[in-house]
């Protein structure tokens, strides 16, 4: 239990301080590293609770997928942070009003069970014989399956948007088909002449 | 694993014993931890060393192809010659270019290799032989397979230079690209064994592997992404050696090249090992027949330890990685892409339907047909 619990301030303390260095970072591809490591932390807190399922997705997802686009996009769009948070200064007072607020309501939330440590390794109730992989499994397919096919409908016509938007098609431009060509015979392409002797060039 | 958790228990009532006095065994949370620490260091020591060796195997058999004799001068057969590589660059200098940024490009490599030892951790040698027995060990294979991008966009970013942040994009979109069919892929074998952890997958094959089903396109597919996602020839585009420099790693020299190196060999033989255990039983003896039909032969084959079994269908799967090496010509990109997106992923994704219709429609009635058959 000890261990667990010194596992879970460590990575919690990892997790609000690369939290912060995401907005605090001069350079904005130091701040795309710093939420990786944030999520990591995230899921390293899940594997904690008991919710393995929860904690790869997470990985795979934002780590492995979204966090690459986001490196992607600060890497060569090459924009000025400095610039943009030029006037940053006026918003300082309701940036901190609002997020004061917030710290102070989940303060109250949590005020009454301030042992962090012993809630976040007492883990789920995890029946025995089911893995939370299968329990997701059945409650996503069963109890939610139209929220959940309704989520993947979205998405779907999100990517079908995306690609008719960026979808252009040029008149006259020479594309490999590789069908055409994998099927070409040498009689197709190819004409072999007995040329006698003096003749030709 | 339990019995060295076993042996760390009683090691101090053992250790008191001897020197005359007396004390209670090791509390669970401490043998658990010596026992891990202990399994991840033999791991760690076993596969530095076997690397060696698979460099070497892959550059005798290259060499074999083309009918050289590949290194053979430090040690007999050439059997040093990798040791003595890594002496040369442990001992270079490591150059860190200027404008780079120094800590993301020392951090760069060190993932790879990290990311590369991790996967490892949940990749069972045999029955029960595994560091990590969790229960979404694919799942975490596959995050780890799709964290090794960072370490290469991030070398080729810190790099601060034209080509290697070229090199790294093309690379990094490489591996996401073929990552998707990795991951349909995986979902098939999913359906087909019922479960996440690798332990149980092997498991399932006791009956016949899955590469001998109707999941063998999906293991082909397998084979040939993660020759994509490792960056393998036919698909190192990355280092195209007549048409680029070295890709992301350019700027890399000495220790930290050596790094990716290794990490890109230890990524190599890992994807051998998962290859092997999604598609060919892992460490169960090739019985692809009812257990009881030739008691003699299938009671010898199960006494062979199941690491040989193992270790025997690493070494095929990286014979044949090694293999494409010497006689595929290389892709050019934007046929790696086509084939990527337009063939491996309408494949896999169709196939995910077909074999999930089996599961539901086919197997039931398949199994009851040939259970008499199989005396089960």
């Amino acid at each position: 239990m000890i261990l667990q619990a010194i596992a879970f301030y460590i990575f919690a303390a990892i997790l609000i301080g690369s939290g912060f260095m995401v907005v605090t970072a001069r350079n904005p591809v130091h701040s795309v590293l710093f939420l990786i490591l944030a999520f990591f932390n995230a899921a390293a807190l899940f594997v904690l609770l008991g919710a393995e399922f929860l904690a790869m997705i997470l990985v795979v997802v934002y780590v492995g997928a979204v966090a690459v686009l986001f490196l992607f996009v600060v890497m060569m769009l090459n924009v000025d942070f400095a610039e943009l948070k030029k006037g940053a200064k006026q918003y300082l007072m309701p940036g901190l009003m609002v997020g004061g607020l917030l710290a102070l309501e989940l303060i109250f939330v949590v005020a009454l069970r301030w042992n962090f440590a012993a809630t976040a390794v007492k883990g789920a109730a995890t029946p025995a014989g089911i893995s939370n992989t299968a329990a997701l499994g059945h409650i996503l397919y069963t109890d939610y399956i139209f929220y959940f096919q309704t989520a993947g409908l979205i998405l779907l016509v999100a990517m079908i948007g995306a690609i008719v938007l960026t979808l252009r098609k040029r008149p006259g431009v020479r594309r490999q088909k590789a069908g055409e060509q994998v099927n070409r015979t040498p009689q197709q392409s190819m004409e072999v002449v007995d040329i006698k002797p003096g003749q030709g060039a | 694993m339990a019995s060295l958790i076993h042996f760390y228990t009683y090691l101090p009532v053992y250790i008191a014993h001897l020197f005359g006095f007396e004390t209670g065994p090791m509390n669970y949370g401490w043998a658990w931890t010596f026992s891990q620490v202990t399994l991840i260091g033999v791991f760690e020591v076993v596969l530095l060393v076997s690397i060696a060796f698979w460099i070497l195997a892959d550059r005798k058999i290259w060499a074999a192809v083309q009918m050289r004799r590949g290194p053979n001068v430090v040690g007999i057969f050439g059997l040093l010659q990798t040791f003595a590589d890594a002496m040369k660059f442990m001992f270079k200098e490591s150059i860190i270019p200027a404008g780079a940024n120094k800590v993301i490009f020392i951090l760069a490599p060190v993932i790879t290799t990290t990311l590369a030892f991790a996967g490892w951790a949940v990749v069972p040698l045999d029955n029960g032989w595994v560091v990590a027995d969790i229960n979404v060990g694919v799942l975490y294979l596959f995050a780890v397979s799709s964290l090794g991008v960072y370490g290469v966009i991030m070398g080729g970013w810190a790099s601060n230079s034209k080509y290697p942040f070229l090199a790294a994009l093309r690379s990094a979109a490489q591996m996401v690209s073929y990552e998707v069919s990795i991951g349909f892929v995986i979902i098939t074998v999913l359906l087909f064994a019922g479960s996440l952890n690798l332990s149980a997958i092997v498991h399932a094959q006791e009956h016949g592997w899955f590469a001998f089903s109707i999941l063998f396109p999906m293991f082909v597919i397998f084979f040939i992404s993660a020759l994509a996602e490792t960056q393998r020839p036919p698909f190192d585009l990355l280092e195209a050696e007549s048409e680029l420099v070295a890709g992301f790693m350019v700027e890399y020299s000495a220790t930290p090249f050596l790094l990716y190196f290794l990490g890109e060999y230890v990524n190599i033989i890992l994807l051998c090992a998962v290859m092997s255990i999604l598609f060919l039983g892992g460490w169960l003896p090739p019985v692809f027949w009812p257990h009881d039909w030739l008691p003699g032969l299938t009671a010898a084959l199960y006494a062979v330890p199941g690491i040989i079994w193992f270790m025997f269908k690493i070494v095929a799967m990286f014979f044949m990685v090694s293999m494409v090496k010497t006689f595929v010509p290389r892709y050019r990109y934007d046929q790696l892409m086509r084939l990527g997106w337009k063939v491996f992923l309408p494949i896999s994704l169709a196939w995910v339907v077909v074999t999930a219709a089996w599961v539901q429609f086919v197997r039931p009635s398949w199994d009851a047909f040939f259970a008499p058959l199989l005396g089960g």
